[in-house]
């Protein structure tokens, strides 16, 4: 099989929109198979990433079983977009060079790109320890911190590598949360999941530091298809988060990644995103399609706690969701998602509740803005064995302007009466009195637009770590430039 | 207290002012001065337009100004934004305040100080010297600091708003306190604190106009002038003597008098 070497392409400036801060491509070549989707390129994903027969097996189960869903892509959520045609699509580009050993061997301008995107790896590894693990397209391109988290036994590495080294853990693990056939985007990434993060903390450890990961997509008409596989052992506790941008470009580019958390018993998985892909032009050109499956499994005791601030992309569709298997574990999804221009979000939440005594949280904030539509849509179910389970749902949505839609769409099964559900949901609007009630003290409408907006997601920042709950802010801002004001 | 002592040049100037919302007139022609060290008590009946006054003059958008001229500090603010003429040092205390939920009260009120610093070429307050200033203020006007914890008037009560108003209006030290019915709804130790704030903050660098209904707050505030506002128009003013004649006698002879001057 030859592989096809060509030099990514660079948008030009005219295709890409100025106010995204974060638009811009790096020019190194890429190693691109060809378009389209086939079994030869599962096989060569597979070859390429030098994977175990069971692996390659794997992906063309879920290929196979991918085919047989004759592209029918879910359609019950509440977004449009034309059809995506899967075969003008490229499913693998990796930067050619050979994967760093350090940071000094990393392409300088693979770094440089971090340093725009605000992320310098040094900086960040020195200042904040945390410990960072950024995918360009494909693979993995640095890894810090390593020394620091092996000394604990925790392994970060990209699930390339992970494969590689420690197979036993991977094969165990990989789909027993988001199987293969679990949904159509699903499906889609377990036959061709390039690369991502991978994350083993061993039983009655806390991780020392917090991990993260920088998705980024450089390659133009490229998938993503990052597959992430978190497992925390007993006892253990890992705070992750993880960071995503991609450049501004005219066509779409889709984004399909599945995320898999186990929560063994008494062990405990804080899940972080700040999700900036691009949101399209003004005028709903270009942007990212994010489709993503994303989902935990929590043992007894086990507590699992999904953070979500969703600025980015021209549609999002993402449900992160905790299975409550063990009794008295824990559920919790914090969300802020905001769209404007002519975004689309269909986001919420799944909370299966199997174990006694178990305990959800759900707070979820959207803010509608332009020409924007978010819709909450989120599953709360308690099934019959669930003796004592408990849910708290909170919903609330605001709207800038009046061209916007907020949509709430919560669904709520019960098959134990000793139940006990709780649902608020509210729909507010910046209102001019608020408005001139900030000017009067002397803000610009626009700081007044921000002030309120950050008011209104105040709950959800503090469940951030700081130095993310400050950068959630600055992108709230930005995103919100050209609605207000 | 101290006697007011006049500058050259007023404060706040109001020429023939009228304004309307929607098509309803509702100034008619206001003129009225207000020098520094000045306290005055604009009073009158409901649907007078004593409130509209106040707006209009903090720039509220529900208002059409159709014509008049309005100075403050030498400057003509009618074509201003609401947050230039609140930067220059012109403050209302909201009938109504408004919540807003989840914004801390701190950063609420040091965006304030900041934007008014900035406007006049100063350097944003540090947080530490704002963090000292703020508590001395709370400690000053007697207000639980617990308010200052909180979102902005998130779930307070009525007397608490009224009260956060006053610790808002000593942090931001304007110019120019207008002071929107204020006194209304509150219990006596309410009222006294609203008092003792406005009483606080007078100085012969600023001024107050003091927007009521009732002659009560005049109890603990006393102005050096009173006019009373009927049907969108300054009918009468004097002294504080005034205030205690509508007390006894109520609007109704003051209603008779417009009329029959009609």
């Amino acid at each position: 099989m030859t592989t096809p070497k060509v030099i990514s392409r660079n948008a030009t400036s005219s295709e890409l929109d100025a106010d995204y801060k974060w638009g811009f491509t790096i020019d190194i070549e890429s190693d691109l198979a060809p378009k389209g989707l086939n079994e030869d390129i599962v096989r060569l994903i597979s070859a390429k990433k030098e994977e175990p027969e069971w692996l390659l097996e794997w992906r063309l189960k879920a290929f196979h079983h991918w085919q047989k869903l004759k592209q029918q892509a879910p359609t019950w959520a509440n977004v449009e977009y034309p059809p995506i045609d899967y075969q003008d699509i490229y499913y693998y580009a990796a930067p050619k060079t050979d994967a760093p050993k350090s940071l000094d061997e990393v392409d300088p301008e693979i770094l440089a790109a971090f340093d725009k995107l605000g992320i310098p790896l040094q900086e960040r590894e020195r200042l904040a320890g945390v410990a960072v693990d950024a995918v360009l397209d494909s693979a993995s391109v640095a890894t810090t911190y390593k020394e620091t988290l092996e000394k604990h036994g925790v392994i970060f590495c990209p699930i390339s590598e992970a494969v590689r080294e420690h197979p036993d853990l991977v094969q165990k693990y990989l789909g027993s949360v988001v199987p293969y056939a679990d949904n159509f985007y699903a499906t889609l990434n377990s036959a061709v999941f390039s690369d991502g993060s991978f994350v083993y903390i061993p039983k009655g450890v806390r991780c020392p530091i917090e991990l993260m990961t920088y998705f980024r997509i450089n390659q133009a008409d490229s998938g993503q298809f990052e597959r992430t596989l978190i497992i925390a052992e007993e006892g253990a506790y890992v705070s992750y988060l993880e960071g995503c941008t991609a450049p501004a470009r005219k066509t779409h580019q889709l984004h399909a990644a599945v995320v898999e958390l186990v929560a063994l018993d008494n062990a405990e998985i804080k899940y972080s995103t700040l999700q900036n892909w691009f949101p399209g032009d003004k005028d709903g050109n270009g942007g990212v399609y994010n489709f993503v499956t994303k989902r935990g499994i929590a043992r007894e005791n086990a507590k699992i706690s999904w953070t979500q601030v969703e600025t980015g992309s021209a549609i999002t569709w993402k449900y992160p969701s905790v299975i409550l298997d063990g009794n008295n574990s824990v559920g919790e999804f914090y969300s802020v998602a905001l769209v404007n221009n002519h975004q689309q979000a269909d986001t919420g939440t799944k909370m299966i509740h199997k174990g006694k005594n178990t305990r959800s949280t759900i707070v979820a904030k959207g803010i509608s803005a332009g020409q924007g539509n978010a819709t909450y849509r989120g599953l709360v179910r308690v099934l019959a064995s669930a003796d004592g389970a408990k849910n708290f749902t909170q919903c609330d949505s605001l709207l800038v302007g009046d061209q916007c839609g907020a949509h709430t769409v919560p669904y709520i099964e019960v098959k134990n009466p000793t139940a006990q559900m709780e649902h608020e949901a509210s729909t507010s609007k910046v209102s001019d009195d608020q408005l001139f009630y900030c000017q009067q003290r002397g803000m610009s409408v626009e700081d007044a637009h921000f002030m309120i907006i950050n008011g209104f997601c105040r709950g959800i920042f503090q469940e951030l770590p700081f130095e993310f709950a400050m950068e959630a802010s600055q992108l709230l801002k930005v995103s919100l430039e050209g609605a207000v004001g | 207290m101290a006697a007011a002592t006049k500058g050259s040049t007023p404060l706040l100037t109001i020429k023939g002012l009228t304004a309307s919302a929607g098509d309803l007139e509702i100034l008619k022609g206001i003129d009225l001065e207000v020098f520094t060290g000045e306290v005055h008590a604009i009073m009158g009946p409901n649907g007078s337009g004593k409130s509209t006054l106040a707006n209009v003059l903090a720039g509220r958008p529900d208002y059409t100004v159709t014509g008049g001229q309005v100075l403050f500090d030498g400057q003509d603010i009618l074509k201003l934004e609401p947050e230039i003429r609140a930067r220059m040092g012109l403050f209302l205390a909201f009938q109504y305040p408004l919540e807003l939920p989840g914004v801390r009260a701190w950063q609420f009120l040091k965006a304030g100080v900041d934007a008014r610093r900035v406007h006049n070429g100063e350097e944003e307050m540090n947080a530490r010297e704002f963090d000292q200033m703020l508590k001395a203020k709370v400690a000053q006007v007697q207000i639980d600091p617990d308010l200052v914890a909180r979102a902005v008037n998130e779930g307070f009560s009525g007397g608490e708003k009224k009260r956060n108003e006053i610790l808002q209006m000593a942090v931001l030290a304007p110019k120019l306190a207008l002071l929107d019915e204020t006194d209304s709804g509150l219990d006596i130790d309410a009222l006294r604190i609203v008092s003792d704030g406005v009483n606080l903050l007078r100085s012969p660098e600023n001024a107050v106009v003091l927007v009521t209904h009732y002659q009560r707050i005049l109890n603990y505030i006393t102005p050096n002038h009173v006019h009373v506002l009927f049907d969108g128009r300054i009918v009468q003013s004097g002294g504080p003597e005034l205030a205690h004649e509508l007390e006894e006698k109520g609007y109704d002879w003051i209603k008779d008098a417009a009329n029959a001057g009609v």
